[in-house]
């Protein structure tokens, strides 16, 4: 039972990755990659780690993603066109990945066969979480506030309106 | 409870297959949209391998560690974003290939 | 309890509740065409059965009637995918909502409510916030520029509310001390001083309860924040260009999204199914069903009648509004709770 809803979870998350690649336009792109996510949510729940299951549907698929398509939408993105620069990436970089890959995948089915984990194996209950995120990951908690608030800055900067046209409307 | 578990290695190899199709997104795409999600891609897989292997040693940091790179790359989405706004102002354009100039 | 009883009531459980959200959007339409009709000095539907109760049937056999266009010009698999992601998503909340306590039915404690799982609250945001996408590529894929406009403003004000809304629920949980929307409930029974209820909305949480109440308008695009389907400047905005069930599917999702949204007030800051409860046995297990609904029906009117009252806000006074005053006010009021949970 666990081990099928694993494949089925594991057969959208590969579909969704590869129909990434896939398809031509970004909004579809977006769309497979939100797939993605949503079935690695489903893969979470099965590690019991709920509490990031639903953290990863509320702020990647349903925020990140959002601002991806809303981009998407604004700049009115169609369909890529394809150009020289990518020759030597598509030559060299994508057999290097899947051998890559390929020998990963060999080296981890080699290895650790027998191992395996339990549902529920570890409660990924939220107050455990968040003793441990507000205990012994405090500093780290707080410094990545600061790089939020780094990035706010930096996006509203760079998308806000140029100085030269903003002193030509007021 | 139903018998069967999944062993690690399906995680990790999963976690594997993801982060290799980023990368392979990120070398043959050339939308810059697109690569960016290639590299969220790729971050997703990596979360992946985390929870497994917090699941697999009974340690809850693993979990921890997952919130740390959402917020990173929940950072990196907005700068990101905003970064592919303003070329676009000025490019009139997506394509990276057409952005190989450090000015107009 | 056995595998196949626990199946048997599952399923039992969800088709009645499916029948019932879907029974509660039709008369809501109904609801709201009656209430604005009477706000402005109109009948409101009065031809099709006493009082035009056999409306909603007679709307929903001209929408099944009607032809369904497809426009040469849209993006066709977006098109038609996006109102069904709208109603998947709209309808799915609703699987998490308690209703009442358990009943005990041969035996068997059934609690009231699809499904019990401790992330309730959690769940329901992470669904509402996927919701998002129906609206936002019908927009898109409608190839129609004041569709897209419709879709753009969507996007960006649901993201922006869905903050303000999320942090005014962390005050009802950091009195509960669980995500789980039955413990919620069960911690706001009692009273006190032995009359004022204890629920979560006398407890402190007043400021929380109006963040949460204007955020969940925006989130459900209901007027005064209507702006993504503003009939005036955008003429419907993302679903101009749908037509028949299809549109239906938006509306039903629109209306499904106001009774989640109620229900969710009720549970938080209201109390849930507490309420007085008196008469026989068989009376006090059916009355917490029934203090439940009519807290949910007290929300619909509200919603109805600030939609009879208020005219829309401007774009961007509906985003400074959510960012410049509900986000602080929102931050400021999770600060106060946790410093009087802290201190008390």
């Amino acid at each position: 039972m666990h081990l099928i809803l694993f494949l089925i979870f594991a057969a959208v998350c590969v579909a969704g990755a590869v129909n990434l690649l896939a398809q031509r336009h970004p909004i579809n792109s977006a769309l497979s990659l939100i797939a993605v996510m949503a079935a690695l949510a489903g893969e979470y729940l099965l590690l019991g780690a709920e509490f990031v299951a639903a953290v990863q549907v509320i702020v990647y698929a349903g925020a990140i993603m959002v601002l991806f398509v809303f981009v998407i939408m604004l700049l009115n993105a169609g369909v890529e066109e394809q150009t020289k620069g990518s020759r030597v990436a598509v030559l060299f970089g994508v057999p290097g990945v899947l051998t890559g890959a390929v020998l990963t995948a060999w080296v981890l089915l080699r290895h650790s066969g027998t191992e395996a984990v339990a549902l529920g194996a570890l409660p990924g209950h939220p107050i455990e979480i968040a003793h441990l995120l507000f205990h012994d990951f405090l500093l780290p908690f707080e410094v990545t506030s600061v790089l939020i608030l780094i990035a706010i800055m930096g996006a509203v900067v760079l998308a806000g309106k140029p100085e030269a046209e903003e002193r030509k409307a007021g | 409870m139903f018998g069967a578990y999944v062993p690690l290695s399906y995680y990790l190899l999963l976690s594997a297959i993801l982060f290799a199709c980023g990368v392979v997104g990120f070398l043959i795409k050339r939308n810059i949209i697109t690569i960016f999600m290639s590299i969220e891609l790729m971050l997703n897989g990596v979360n992946l391998s985390f929870v497994a292997f917090a699941a697999h040693w009974h340690a809850l940091a693993g979990q921890v560690f997952v919130f740390f790179v959402m917020v990173v790359a929940a950072a990196e989405t907005a700068v990101g974003l905003a970064i592919i706004i303003a070329v676009y102002r000025t490019r009139e354009t997506l394509n990276v290939d057409q952005v190989n100039l450090l000015k107009l | 309890m056995p595998i196949s009883v626990f199946i048997v009531a599952s399923v039992v459980k969800s088709v009645i509740v499916l029948l019932a959200l879907l029974t509660a959007v039709a008369y809501t339409v109904w609801l709201e065409r009656k209430v604005v009709g009477h706000i402005q000095n109109r009948w409101g539907p009065s031809r099709v059965g006493p009082f035009g109760l056999l409306q909603p049937l007679a709307d929903g056999l001209k929408f099944i009637f009607k032809e369904d266009l497809i426009e040469p010009h849209v993006y066709k698999p977006l098109f038609i995918a996006a109102p069904m992601i709208a109603l998947i998503f709209a309808l799915t909340s609703i699987s998490v909502i308690p209703f009442g306590n358990s009943i005990t039915v041969d035996g068997y404690s059934i609690p009231l409510q699809v499904t019990d799982v401790n992330i309730g609250l959690l769940l329901i945001l992470g669904v509402t916030s996927m919701g998002v996408y129906g609206v936002a590529l019908a927009g898109w894929s409608s190839n129609n520029k004041y569709s897209l406009l419709g879709g753009l403003r969507a996007s960006a004000q649901m993201v922006s509310y869905e903050i303000a809304l999320g942090l005014s629920l962390i005050g009802v949980l950091i009195q509960s001390g669980s995500f789980s929307l039955r413990s919620i409930v069960d911690a706001q029974g009692g009273h006190f001083w032995g009359f004022i209820p204890r629920w979560n909305v006398f407890h402190g949480q007043i400021i929380a309860f109006f963040i949460y109440l204007m955020a969940a308008y925006a989130e459900t695009n209901r007027i005064p924040f209507d702006l993504p389907e503003a009939e005036g400047e955008l003429g419907a905005g993302y679903h101009t260009e749908y037509s028949s069930m299809k549109f239906a599917m938006f509306f039903m999702a629109e209306y499904a999204n106001m009774i989640t949204v109620g229900c969710l007030a009720t549970l938080l800051f209201f109390g849930g199914w507490h309420g007085p409860l008196f008469g026989p046995a068989w009376m006090q297990a059916i009355l917490p069903v029934l203090w439940f609904g009519a807290k949910v029906f007290c929300f619909l009117f509200l919603y109805i009648w600030v939609r009879g009252t208020l005219p829309r806000f401007r774009y961007d006074q509906l985003m400074s509004f959510g960012w410049k005053f509900l986000l602080p006010l929102a931050i400021a009021n999770l600060i106060g709770t946790a410093i009087v949970a802290v201190t008390w």
